[in-house]
């Protein structure tokens, strides 16, 4: 299962993954066990919030703002950065970020550099990139290292390791990092992290980080976090490299004080993360003495063009409506086939990468529409309504990209077409139930029609029908009140 | 590299043709209608913060001002500090005899700090309603690297320091910011994970133990 979401082919299609996902029993239990505790702890947090729909409306109303005018916030982004001590970079896609981020290591002779979780470098494959021009990327969060050292790929935004469980944990560090003698117990587990990566800290000459937030009026970055790397690698390399999507700017210092009360319950269920680090630039004497910071746009600015779609830049990276997604909940992140899995990777990536691939094409459609996500999102992002028009979008780029009578043929589309001219003519309506009812007997078994045939059977495969019944609605009105 | 800002710019504003020519950002209504100030009373919020804190698997003890060296020398006493890390306008009458002091006034080195047992600061401000304390380089703190890589963290919070909400506290630390471009670190709590099987283990990478000693109202 390896993630290729941004590729051109856009890798397997939802539905071929979620097979595979769905049989392995280990992964379920280890999924349904997180989520539901997770679940549960958020209730809680978001519980005690008096003014929460007012922060929820609040961090919705400026996100909508900064993405209405998010060429003028990057500029005063810039312009803050720079005054403070900092220099900006501006890339226009995954391969111009990482030559940015390759070059400065480069320049200061790091063989080897310290990095805190970040979804936008795993999204421009950072860290594969920088092997190649012999520079090791070391992860830091727990959970990246686990899933750096077993060669595998994120399920989850917050706990990119919830498909693994202690077991698979400890075997994996007594191979890969020469732990003897250790247990499975999550303590111990840490503390073998905590011993390895603190040497790596202390030798780093370049850290590299996301970013939360990044301040328009004062040039102030942050990384929210809870096990202290980030503050490890924004604090003590003397040169610090920082990759934010241009979507990640708030404008100003005071906004802070709505998404830092948003974030935490909704992504960890905590009152605070433990920690959380603000830097503006470059302080004398104080952390590192070279801040750079990378812009990358990477497909946001075609999301932005979207006035329905662009919504989903909101997005805050707290991972509840992963957490609260019946579907993300059985197929766990690998289905997904994307560093941005559950419902808000539904309809980003397919709005990063374009609409036309078969894999991100696929993921509009791995929902029931049931609206929990909408429900928990702490910026409001209407995720529901984003999926519909997305659905629509690659209806419509079937039908016009399909040559002609290839499009017509689609078995799906054939069909649709066939009703919607049904629907519209009462005669025509009225005739194809009377031939469906004679027509429907070697299908329907017990009162469901569990199969169609032929190329139809792909629809019906995860779908009950109902049979047409012996007596319509309209013929029953006729008989009871004529016509 | 100026082409690929050029290139982005131009992209965003092509996305953005539906936005009016003349719309400012201001012109995007942002209602504020979340709570901004706490109502409630100056000792219950202490005790809030003091609940709060210890929630996190910290410890809180509360002390009048002329107590605090005593509280100081029993804390290091229980945590076995021997060697610890001062910033160097830490008030001398905090640290007791005994002690090896490792003042940053000799500008400490990561080894250094690393070594030690601990560190003793102060703080910029406490929020009661997430027992958050910020740290802002400020008075009694000391630059980052103090607090993040000694194993243990002793920190005093005079009552005086402590905010009711998440909103007072930024707009408390705007100043440092705003004017001096300080660093400013949020603490609630040691360092935390819940990475295996969402089980929370407590401390990982900063100081694992951390203290709070909350000094209740000056001496006049």
């Amino acid at each position: 299962m390896k993630q290729d979401a941004f590729s051109p082919g856009g890798g397997a299609p939802f539905e071929v993954l979620a097979k595979e996902s769905l049989a392995n029993s280990q992964l379920r239990r280890n999924l349904g066990k997180a989520t539901t505790t997770i679940r549960q702890k958020r209730a809680a947090a978001v519980g005690e919030m008096p003014d929460w729909e007012e922060l929820r409306e609040a961090g919705r109303a400026l996100k909508e703002r900064v993405m209405r005018h998010l060429d003028e916030y990057l500029l005063q982004l810039e312009e803050s950065v720079t005054r403070a001590g900092g220099k900006v970079h501006w890339a226009r896609d995954a391969r111009e970020a990482n030559r940015i981020v390759a070059s400065i290591a480069r320049g200061h002779a790091a063989r080897e550099v310290v990095k805190v979780k970040s979804i936008a470098t795993d999204e421009t494959k950072l860290n594969e990139y920088l092997e190649r021009e012999g520079i090791r990327a070391i992860e830091t969060d727990l959970a990246e290292l686990i899933i750096q050292l077993s060669g595998e790929e994120s399920s989850h935004i917050l706990v990119p390791a919830i498909h693994k469980n202690r077991s698979e944990i400890r075997e994996l560090f007594l191979r890969e990092l020469d732990a003897g003698d250790l247990s499975d117990e999550p303590t111990d587990l840490t503390n073998t992290a905590r011993l390895y990566l603190r040497k790596k800290f202390l030798e780093a000459e370049v850290g590299i980080s996301g970013a939360n937030f990044a301040v328009a009026e004062t040039g102030t970055v942050s990384v929210v976090e809870s096990e202290g790397n980030g503050r490890m690698c924004t604090t003590l390399p003397r040169v610090l490299v920082t990759v934010m999507g241009i979507e990640k700017v708030i404008p100003a210092w005071q906004d802070f004080e709505v998404f830092m009360q948003l974030l935490p319950r909704s992504s960890t269920a905590e009152r605070m993360n433990p920690y959380t680090s603000f830097w503006t630039g470059v302080s004398e004497g104080d952390g590192p003495q070279e801040f750079h910071l990378v812009l990358l746009d990477n497909g946001r600015t075609d999301v932005l063009a979207d006035e329905r779609g662009r919504q989903a830049l909101n997005c805050i990276r707290c991972s509840a409506c992963l957490n609260v997604c019946p579907v993300y909940e059985r197929v766990g992140g690998h289905a997904y086939n994307s560093v941005y899995p559950g419902p808000i990777g539904a309809i980003l990536t397919p709005q990063l990468v374009g609409i036309g691939k078969k894999g991100p094409d696929s993921l509009p459609y791995a929902s029931s529409l049931c609206g929990a996500c909408y429900e928990v999102c702490p910026v409001k992002i209407n995720i529901p309504e984003v999926l519909i028009e997305l659905r629509g979008k690659v209806v419509r780029h079937k039908q016009d990209a399909g040559e002609g009578w290839r499009s017509r043929l689609d078995p799906e589309n054939a069909a649709m077409q066939l009703m919607a001219r049904n629907f519209s003519d009462v005669r025509l309506y009225e005739a194809s139930q009377k031939l469906a009812k004679a027509g429907q007997w070697p299908l329907a078994r017990g009162g469901v029609i569990q199969r169609l045939p032929g190329r139809l059977s792909g629809w019906s495969a995860v779908r009950d029908l109902k049979p047409v019944p012996r007596q319509t609605f309209r013929e029953w009105w006729k008989k009871e009140r004529g016509s | 590299m100026s082409g690929a800002k050029e290139e982005v710019l131009s992209r965003i504003r092509r996305s953005l043709k539906d936005v009016p020519r003349n719309e400012r950002p201001e012109d995007v209504p942002v209602e504020r209608g979340y709570r901004t100030e706490s109502d409630t009373s100056r000792e219950e919020l202490i005790e809030l913060f003091a609940e709060r804190v210890s929630e996190y698997d910290a410890t809180v003890t509360r002390v009048e001002e002329a107590e605090l060296p005593a509280a100081i020398e029993k804390a290091l006493r229980r945590r076995g500090v021997r060697r610890l890390v001062v910033p160097p306008d830490l008030p001398e009458g905090w640290v007791p005899k005994g002690v090896e002091v490792l003042s940053d006034a000799d500008r400490l080195s990561n080894r250094d700090l690393d070594a030690s047992d601990g560190v003793l600061t102060g703080c910029a401000l406490g929020i009661a309603q997430t027992g958050t304390i910020a740290l802002d380089a400020g008075e009694r703190q000391g630059r980052r690297a103090l607090t993040l890589l000694p194993d243990y963290h002793l920190c005093v919070v005079r009552e005086d320091q402590v905010v009711g909400l998440v909103p007072e506290a930024f707009d408390r630390l705007r100043d440092a910011v705003q004017s001096e471009g300080r660093a400013i670190t949020f603490i609630s709590g040691p360092s935390a994970t819940s990475d295996i099987e969402l089980e929370r283990v407590a401390g990982v990478h900063g100081p694992r133990t951390l203290d709070v000693l909350l000094v209740g109202r000056a001496l006049s």
